[in-house]
């Protein structure tokens, strides 16, 4: 906690007081924690604030359809490979074809490709120090190389698992960090016979890695049971796409929500009339937009999506492994476990369940047919495209004049999504943690994993040009500041 | 036919009266960084990459207009040339916005590949960032003056080679534009033939074929006109 603030902060108010949380240092992007606390030091209240600028909506306006795909995953260089996917498919539902059996496959296996990716630099490199070294262990060695030290073969097979997921982004999408092989209509180029094989040949490490890991895991969690209870365990819905076999989908199916018992709350929901569902609310000190399921209205509305969310709300996920492992988490945690903290098993089973799909869909040769992509011009003027990013579900929406200029556009992305969901895992994990009017170690960083378990991705949620440093703030309730802490 | 003798970098060359700086050069296998200039076509001297610096004269001259003369001293390399062709490139990367990440034509742009040849990596001149219009009002193409570097390739391909002469120059410097049948929408364009060779010859993503995804805009892929595909001197 090298800017860890005594040196700034003003001496405590009598009355009410807040804390701010600075760079929350392992989350992607960047955001702002306030942690308000009364007179007691008793937090009654907590709130996590994205100002980053928005941008996106000046360098789209006007630019022709086909190059959304692409301009969608400079936006975001987190996820780049999930945008591309719902922009492809928003642009797909703009010239009203139907890609081809092939690319439909080939989209799902990059797409998963990022989640593997993308959860594997969540567990490994951002939460797994935590977990292996305990929450009060020195800021200094609380990182992926602190792990390397104490335990080589987990920092290894993190690098792995995401060298593994990198390498199919790279074979499909060229070597290019913003891929374009995934096209309006399709993907651009069929896959080969030697990727195909190159990416076979590394399914087995990868699966052997990914067990190892949920393996250690559920030996780790055990001692983490007071973080399970205090990161926010509200019962709220979840929301997430499904296939109409009840099985999880990544790329495409439909909307499922369920609450917090486990009921099935709405079902089969076209992702593309989101709107009439989703309600999205502006709040005063961010850019992002949160949501809630219309329905319910707000606050019983709200829900959460991403890895939890997605095993929560599929039935299985069609993978007899994986499916084995999602029994025995249940078997554990219930049907629809609500402690943020599991995202991280969650997040474990769906590497295992990513890895396993893409060697099931590849070992189709199907997978080879040459014809990869519809052509057409613009024969809507309206268009939604869906995927399941790695933290939740995405929705790109755009308008298009009669010639594909884009007029509008609106993204939904699943931190906005999970938005209030991080407001309340950051105020009970604050409640829990956070006495006084210091910020203290072991109070920032518990705050801070809270956040963590959800791993917002920041910079896309706020369609960022720039970075801001995530600060946490100690308050009191007239706004006094009496803790700040920031990390370089 | 007569002939003129001087030397090129030094050496001692021949070319025909009336051939160019340019076109001995490229006989003699000189390279010449070239953009406005397109085999096949008139030349206009308009974008100045081609200056060469010929004994006696004040000013570097544009190789692809300038004959060759008797006794001539030209030097087609030298560190002010690079300098000057440099500056160039950046000028048109500033005016407008070349955005190579998004481009329809990333990975078979001239302009990108001048700057990647002339070293070019960062800018020094502020970027203009213009807001500047799109024309996809045409079923087939589109033109993004985002991305013209004012070449005239295209009024000249349209004009000399399909003879439709679709395509001309309005207003000056800065404010400069290709524009289709004296501001007629392409679509709406009255003598466009839809042949597409003006998107063919265009160097950089400015015209381009619709439904065409970033870095797809490769000319190579329709090659029609293939006696125009060989680049002007040396850009390869
Ligand atoms: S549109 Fe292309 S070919 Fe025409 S002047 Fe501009 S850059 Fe040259
Ligand atoms: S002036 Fe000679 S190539 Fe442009």
């Amino acid at each position: 906690m090298s800017g860890s603030g005594q040196d700034q902060a003003p001496a405590p108010a009598r009355g009410e007081e807040r804390i701010v949380i600075d760079p929350v240092t392992r989350i992607e992007g960047h955001a702002r924690i306030t942690v308000t606390v009364d007179g007691n030091g008793a937090v009654t209240g907590a709130r996590f604030h994205v100002t980053q600028f928005r941008g996106f909506e000046r360098i789209c306006l006007g630019r022709p359809m086909h190059e959304m795909p692409a301009i969608m995953a400079r936006i975001c260089g987190i996820c780049p490979v999930s945008h591309i996917v719902a922009s492809s498919k928003a642009c797909d539902e703009i010239m009203a074809v139907a890609p081809p059996p092939a690319a439909v496959q080939l989209r799902r296996v990059i797409n998963l490709a990022q989640v593997v990716q993308s959860h594997a630099l969540s567990f490994f490199h951002l939460s797994s120090p935590d977990l292996l070294l305990g929450f009060d262990a020195p800021a200094g060695d609380r990182n992926l190389f602190g792990v390397a030290a104490a335990e080589p073969w987990l920092a290894r097979d993190g690098i792995a698992l995401r060298r593994f997921g990198q390498t199919i982004i790279e074979t499909l999408g060229g070597r290019r960090i913003h891929p374009g092989w995934v096209v309006p209509g399709g993907v651009g180029r069929p896959l080969e016979h030697d990727q195909r094989n190159a990416i076979l040949a590394a399914v087995p490490e990868a699966l052997a890695a990914a067990r190892r890991g949920l393996r250690w895991y559920r030996e780790q969690l055990d001692r983490f049971s007071e973080e399970v209870e205090s990161f926010g365990t509200t019962p709220m819905l979840s929301m997430g796409l499904v296939h109409d076999d009840g099985t999880v989908a990544y790329s495409d199916g439909d909307l499922r929500v369920v609450d917090g018992a486990g009921t099935v709350v709405a079902d089969g929901i076209d992702p593309r009339t989101y709107h009439e569902h989703i309600g999205e609310r502006a709040r005063p000190d961010t850019y992002l937009k949160a949501t809630y399921w219309k329905p319910l209205g707000h606050p019983d509305g709200l829900y959460r999506v991403g890895p939890l969310a997605r095993l929560n709300v599929a039935d299985r996920l069609g993978t007899p492994e994986a499916d084995d492992r999602l029994g025995e988490y249940r078997e554990r945690l219930g049907r629809t476990p609500q402690s943020p903290f599991h995202y991280h098993e969650a997040r474990l089973i769906e590497i295992l369940h990513g890895i396993t799909m893409i060697g099931e869909i590849l070992a189709d040769p199907a997978v080879l047919d040459p014809h990869v992509r519809a052509g057409a011009a613009v024969n809507r003027n309206e268009g939604v495209g869906v995927a399941e990013a790695p933290r939740g579900t995405l929705f790109h929406h755009y308008r298009v004049d009669d010639d594909g200029l884009v007029e509008w556009v609106n993204l939904v992305i699943a931190t906005g999504h999970n938005s209030e969901a991080m407001d309340r895992a950051v105020a009970e994990a604050a409640a829990r943690h956070v006495r006084a009017d210091r910020l203290t170690e072991g109070m920032l960083n518990r705050v801070e994993a809270a956040i963590r378990c959800f791993d917002p991705c920041l910079s896309c949620s706020t369609h960022a040009l720039g970075e801001m440093p995530l600060v946490i703030e100690l308050r009191d309730a007239a706004g006094v500041l009496l803790d700040r802490a920031a990390r370089p | 036919m007569s002939v003129h003798t001087f030397t090129l970098d030094g050496q001692p060359v021949a070319g025909a009266a009336g051939e160019t700086i340019l076109e001995v050069a490229t006989e003699q296998g000189v390279s010449i960084p070239t953009l406005c200039h397109l085999d096949g076509l008139s030349s206009v001297g308009a974008c100045r990459l081609c200056v060469v610096e010929v004994a006696g004269r004040p000013r570097p001259q544009p190789a692809c207009i300038t004959p060759v003369e008797e006794g001539m001293e030209v030097v087609t390399r030298s560190e002010e040339l690079d300098e000057w062709r440099a500056t160039v490139v950046e000028m048109l990367f500033v005016e407008r916005n070349h955005i190579c990440s998004i481009c329809v034509a990333n990975g078979d742009c001239e302009l990108q590949d001048l700057a990647v040849d002339l070293g070019v990596d960062h800018f020094e001149l502020p970027a203009m960032s213009p807001r500047l219009e799109i024309d996809s009002s045409h079923r087939l193409f589109a033109i993004d003056h985002n991305r013209c570097v004012l070449c005239t390739r295209c009024v000249r391909v349209c004009d000399e080679i399909e003879g439709a002469h679709t395509w001309d120059v309005m207003g000056r410097g800065i404010d400069a534009r290709v524009v289709s049948d004296l501001g007629t929408p392409w679509g709406a364009s009255p003598t466009c033939t839809s042949c597409g060779k003006c998107v063919q010859v265009c160097p950089t993503g400015a015209l381009f074929e619709k439904g065409r995804a970033v870095g797809e805009g490769a000319k190579e892929r329709r090659p029609f006109l293939p006696y125009l595909r060989r680049h002007g001197a040396g850009t390869r």
